[in-house]
């Protein structure tokens, strides 16, 4: 603490260069803030997937249905021990630009197939025996100010009514939370009654989107999702079984390598920064050999100094990189309003926090260690005398 | 009066490329405490290395010094930094303050080093800036003194710790002389009333005369046969 003083005005001995600097670190750190988001969002399926459950899907292509009737058969498969199903609804909320997942789903098996889903007995109940019945989402509830008991007047970009109409209307009678932060962003959506659904619609009637399956021993994934494929080969619906994470990464990578995108940039970003701030430290150092020659005269060793030099990197990088990482995690909340929902819902984690603390340490080594080790070999003599 | 500094058979060679430069020839010279020495000198007599190897900044090539019964030619670099900070005061020519911290700040600079708490720490940086007459411009940065200011703060933070030891390179060099007259003046009082051990480096006679004695030093050996036995 008592080098602070020192510390502080070699930093801003420079004020408009030392701010211009920190800027710009900031603003690194911003956008590594919101890429991370991005990237945390898009990995949260695969981290809340879990090893004993499957998904069979059409084997060409997600969005072609499935026959309910799949259901029964897929129940015999030897170490099955739970089915669900569920169905995308395609949904619109007010307005164009209000949009989140909609899912059809019978309520008994779903919420059994995801038991790290939280909602109260009550509620739940209530979503079995109510038909037009639906659950939200807590955070999905908080933003659009949804209370239970409402009615949830839902469009759907895919699925008319028997009468025609996009409109749909549901009774919204629980709410869903998970008690693990990574898996609560899957219950970022809105499930209705697949039996209502499916006798009110238009078309496509006794089909489903997709199968969820629950096995006993996770060691024979392949064997099983082979097995449940094998029922349906040769058939007009042909299915493709594969583990649960396997489909969410696969899903995600569908809008592309959203982790080796966001690797890229930063990747790109931050060796932009490693050569400003370094340039910046040399530069600032290179002016104060003089000052530092005098530190080592009146006493200070050679540590002492090379200490004071490598700090002042640390607290820049530090400094930087909490402004940036704070503006990401304040600015994201409002970002999340903005996309209405089409896009996985953002924040900053912990561990986020965690990684930009090792990089801005890292980065202070890199930008810090030269110059420190010039300050390390100064010599005081030849320093005074200016060679 | 007692040795304060014992310098025996001094050599200290430079090496440029390949090139040797011997600036001392196995010099011997001894400072008694209390004394005031002027070491004089045309321009690469080797006057400021010698005041460089008393003050403990560089190491000699060969020979030994002994300050206050310690021989500082054997230290390490990180021992003769502790050694500087606790026997010696430095004034250069161009006052070398820090020009970002005020006057109280590089005063108190050498007590960073010590167990001082921050209140103590200040205490002393003012006590220093009274004894140069400078108590009334502690919060003002080097850049808003004049010369002969900046030269007292310099004198204030070599005095701070209280060394045994002023070493003083050219220290009237930038300024006029009245105020080098000052600034002379502190010293020699320094020296009489706080029995400061002082050296000076200064091609000024006048300069000089404030000293008690002048040690002309000439191709790197002391003139006139002043060396010590």
């Amino acid at each position: 603490m008592r080098y602070l003083p020192l510390l502080w005005a070699g930093l801003f001995r420079k004020k408009t260069r030392t701010i211009l600097t920190l800027l710009s670190v900031c603003v690194a750190f911003l956008l590594f803030g919101f890429l991370h988001a991005v990237t945390v969002a898009f990995e949260s399926g695969a981290d809340s997937a879990d090893a004993k459950r499957l998904l069979t899907t059409a084997r060409y292509s997600i969005i072609e249905l499935l026959p309910m009737a799949y259901l029964r058969r897929i129940e015999q498969v030897p170490g099955v021990v739970g089915v669900a199903y569920a169905e995308w609804f395609g949904a619109k909320y007010q307005n164009e630009s209000n949009a989140f997942p909609v899912f059809a789903v019978d309520p008994r098996r779903y919420l059994d197939m995801y038991p790290e889903f939280t909602i109260a007995p009550g509620q739940r109940e209530a979503f079995v025996k109510t038909r037009t019945g639906a659950v939200a989402g807590t955070r999905l509830a908080q933003r659009y100010g949804w209370k239970l008991g409402q009615k949830l007047p839902i469009s759907s970009e895919i699925h008319p009514k028997a009468d025609g109409s996009m409109a749909w209307e549901f009774d919204l009678v629980g709410i869903l939370d998970a008690d693990d932060p990574a898996v609560r962003g899957a219950t970022d959506v809105v499930l209705i009654n697949g039996a209502y659904f499916d006798e009110a619609r238009q078309a496509n009637k006794g089909r489903t989107g997709w199968y969820i399956e629950r096995i006993a021993d996770s060691t024979q994934v392949r064997a099983i999702a082979a097995a449940i494929d094998a029922l349906f080969m040769n058939s007009p619906d042909e299915t493709k079984t594969q583990p649960e994470k396997e489909f969410a990464i696969g899903f995600a990578k569908q809008i592309g390598d959203i982790g080796a995108l966001v690797t890229r940039i930063l990747a790109a970003v931050f060796f932009t920064i490693l050569i400003l701030t370094g340039n910046t430290m040399a530069q600032s150092i290179r002016e104060r050999i003089p000052e530092l020659a005098i530190l080592k005269t009146i006493g200070f060793s050679d540590g002492r100094v090379t200490m004071l030099v490598l700090a002042e990197a640390v607290v820049m990088l530090l400094l930087g990189s909490g402004l940036g990482m704070l503006a990401a995690t304040s600015l994201l909340p409002a970002m999340n309003g903005a996309t209405g929902g089409r896009f996985p819902l953002l924040s900053v984690h912990g561990s986020t926090w965690l990684l930009a603390l090792g990089m801005a340490v890292a980065l202070a080594l890199a930008v810090g260690l030269p110059p420190a080790w010039r300050a390390w070999r100064l010599k005081i003599v030849d320093a005074l005398a200016g060679h | 009066m007692s040795h304060l500094v014992e310098v025996r058979n001094l050599t200290k060679t430079y090496v440029r490329g390949r090139e040797k430069i011997e600036v001392l020839h196995g010099l011997n010279l001894d400072i008694p405490r209390g004394d005031f020495v002027a070491l004089m000198g045309p321009s690469g007599s080797g006057k400021t290395t010698l005041l460089n190897l008393i003050g403990g900044l560089d190491t000699p090539t060969t020979g030994s010094i002994t300050v206050d019964g310690q021989r500082i030619d054997q230290l390490s670099s990180g021992e003769l930094s502790r050694w500087r900070a606790a026997h010696v005061g430095f004034v250069f020519q161009f006052y070398n303050l820090l020009p970002v911290l005020s006057a109280q700040r590089n005063v108190e600079l050498p007590l960073l080093l010590t167990n001082l708490s921050a209140v103590q720490r200040r205490k002393h940086a003012e006590i220093a800036l009274t004894l140069v007459g400078l108590q009334d411009r502690a919060k003002h940065k080097p850049k808003e003194l004049s010369g002969g200011q900046e030269q007292r703060v310099a004198i204030a933070r070599a005095l701070v710790s209280d060394p045994t030891l002023l070493v003083c390179d050219e220290p009237t060099g930038d300024l006029d002389r009245a105020t080098a007259d000052e600034i002379l003046t502190l010293l020699q009082m320094l020296n009489r009333e706080h029995e400061k051990t002082v050296v000076m480096v200064t091609h000024d006679p006048k300069a000089a005369e404030y000293a008690r004695r002048q040690v002309h030093l000439d191709k790197g050996n002391l003139a006139n046969g002043q060396d010590a036995p």
